[in-house]
């Protein structure tokens, strides 16, 4: 690939033809990268600088996160009267008022429930669609690709209110299972749009020999394709895991019961009600509990994460 | 190889396409329909009024309010999100490098994980903590003004209309930037690393390198970013409703979205919210087809 000239700035280069070369010296003297003879001190001057900008980035993005992880170990007029001092003693029964008194804990296991619930769903299925339209021409192969992709170009909000009725008419509102199949329903077209591509790069051949060993299309899917597929479902898994447990307008307008409130609106309504009630530190030590999952996770995946990025948005 | 090949594409579509259906196709078409009726969503009743929200809402002040501050997300977000980003991008990525080869910079890898890390905080989460920052009372940013001695400068940031559209977009801009960070670095490391090294032959300096070669080879992931966080200015639901309930002070923060939400579950006005969200969604597709338009040009293969 790398052409030998290309690694050694030393040689005489094409790029000698330069106008500003016109004496054209002796080409006995090695041509250096920069004439500067002090180019080795700009550079880690500069070098420098860049890390004086990247860090003080990465206090900004981290600071509300390490802020709100003291505060949740602070008391409560500690909170109010120095926002910024360390936590004098730690105040660890935060954490056990927030689980049981202020309803994190119920929060926790709802979210748990949809976000599983919701995860799996649209996994299988967008897999399913993915695979079918990769994979086999048929006459609706395009048509049905572009309904799918109609549902990422356009804004939810227009299609809110009606499912706010297709939802109640199902006798599903304010149910889990209504969550569920609705949140599942929205991720297919960005797991669809995701795994076409993948399933595309994976090699014809296997498929056609496990064809002829015997296996049938389906067993053919689940059992070679899929296991196969697994690093890019794995990424799309990850983007959907975080989305879901992001989700806030769906489970707004569909799940109005307080007893089966997901995290984001538990802690959207704890915010509103602890400013009355006055209990911040439960507040913080509950949105802590509610970073923990999506903090693991993305300690655990974030290489996959990053590179499904690039995947997913460069082609 | 053809034996029950149609009976298998049916069987894998059946359930997906009917769960996708009935709970997005079909909404998005009721949406429509809903634009044109005078329906409260109380009762089953509603009748067909033509154009009549339509023309009710050119007339709308609350409306065009609204639009303006989405318009003027639109205008600002981009460009200083993007800005940055991109900035970030090409220093982790080709600022360092040893012996005055390009490469990334030491300590990029940590640069990735930490910058993307707000975008993976539950959004109600990062928001909630936010409105802490901004708070008048026991905030940190009235508490860090006082440190400091700017103690005059304290300000209830999200309770006043001249500051709650910047606060609200400072925090957009800190939660959208690790996104477009790491998207834009994966765009740079695509780029061969033989156009950097024949640059530097030229004796071509790292700040050119970025206009003539970084830049123009990543175009095609501008563009697609453009289109993102355009769609996102559109939208900003979430961000709105928390971080300033109700649309803000005088209004002053109120989006299209969360004026909308708001006509339809607390207003009774179903039919005229999804007028608004058919204006919506053609705003979306005009803004996703005009940067398409705008910025078509060859596409640099390598």
């Amino acid at each position: 690939m790398t052409a030998p000239i290309m690694t050694r700035p030393e040689a005489p280069s094409q790029g000698a033809s330069s106008p500003a070369s016109a004496p054209a010296p002796v080409a006995a003297l090695p041509r250096k990268r920069r004439t500067n003879p002090y180019s080795w001190l700009t550079e880690s001057l500069g070098k420098g600088v860049a890390h004086v900008f990247l860090i003080a980035w990465a206090v900004i993005a981290l600071f509300p996160i390490l802020w709100g992880v003291f505060s949740s170990l602070k008391a409560n007029d500690e909170i109010f009267a120095s926002p910024w001092a360390m936590p004098e003693v730690l105040q660890w029964d935060n954490y056990v008022r927030a689980w049981n008194e202020a309803d994190i804990g119920r929060y926790f296991w709802n979210t748990i429930v949809v976000v599983g619930g919701s995860l799996i769903v649209t996994m299988v299925l967008g897999a399913m669609v993915a695979y079918v339209l990769a994979r086999f021409q048929f006459r609706l192969n395009r048509p049905i690709f572009y309904l799918f992709m109609v549902g990422m170009m356009f804004p939810i909000f227009l299609a809110i209110v009606p499912l706010f009725f297709v939802v109640n008419d199902l006798g599903l509102l304010g149910t889990h299972l209504g969550l569920i199949l609705v949140l599942s329903a929205y991720g297919l077209p960005f797991t669809v749009f995701f795994l076409v591509g993948f399933f595309a790069t994976l090699p014809e051949s296997v498929a056609e020999a496990a064809l002829l060993d015997g296996c049938g299309h389906a067993e053919t899917f689940f059992r070679i394709m899929l296991p196969m597929a697994k690093p890019g479902l794995v990424s799309v898994g990850i983007f959907n895991f975080l989305n879901l447990w992001n989700n806030y307008l769906i489970p707004l307008v569909l799940n109005p019961d307080p007893e089966k409130y997901v995290l984001s609106q538990g802690l959207a309504s704890l915010a509103i009600t602890q400013g009355y009630a006055a209990d911040y530190g439960a507040l913080f030590a509950g949105l802590v509990i509610a970073m923990l999952p999506v903090l693991a996770a993305y300690l655990a995946f974030h290489r996959q994460l990053q590179g499904g990025i690039s995947l997913g948005a460069l082609k | 190889m053809k034996h029950g090949r149609t009976r298998f594409i049916t069987l894998f579509l059946a359930a997906p396409l009917v769960l996708y259906g009935v709970f997005v196709l079909y909404p998005y078409v009721q949406g429509v329909i809903i634009s044109f009726t005078d329906w409260s969503g109380y009762s089953r009743d509603r009748e067909f009024i033509g154009f009549a929200n339509y023309i009710e809402l050119a007339g709308d002040d609350r409306f065009w309010a609204a639009l303006s501050h989405n318009a003027m997300f639109l205008l600002v977000l981009p460009p200083v999100t993007l800005g940055i980003a991109l900035v970030f991008a090409a220093l982790t990525s080709v600022a360092g490098g040893k012996g005055g080869r390009v490469g990334p910079i030491a300590g990029s890898g940590w640069y990735r994980a930490i910058y993307f890390f707000p975008n993976i905080l539950p959004i109600v989460m990062s928001l909630v903590l936010w409105q802490f920052v901004f708070n008048p009372r026991i905030g940190l940013l009235n508490g860090f003004l006082e440190a400091v001695g700017l103690g005059a400068w304290a300000h209830a940031w999200l309770g006043d209309p001249n500051t709650a559209p910047w606060a609200v977009l400072s925090v957009l801009v800190w939660g959208q930037i690790g996104f477009y960070y790491v998207l834009f670095s994966a765009s740079i490391q695509g780029i061969p690393r033989e156009y950097f090294e024949a640059a530097q032959l030229d004796g071509v300096g790292r700040f050119r390198m970025f206009f003539t070669i970084t830049l123009p080879m990543m175009l095609q992931t501008v563009q697609v970013a453009w289109i993102y966080i355009g769609m996102f200015a559109l939208d900003m639901f979430v961000t709105v409703a928390i971080l300033t309930p109700d649309g803000g002070p005088s209004g002053s923060t109120d989006v299209i979205a969360t004026y909308m939400q708001r006509l339809a579950f607390s207003g009774g006005r179903f039919g005229y919210s999804a007028t608004i969200g058919v204006v919506l969604t053609v705003l979306t597709l005009l803004f996703a087809f005009i940067t398409f338009r705008v910025t078509r040009r060859e596409r640099v293969e390598y």
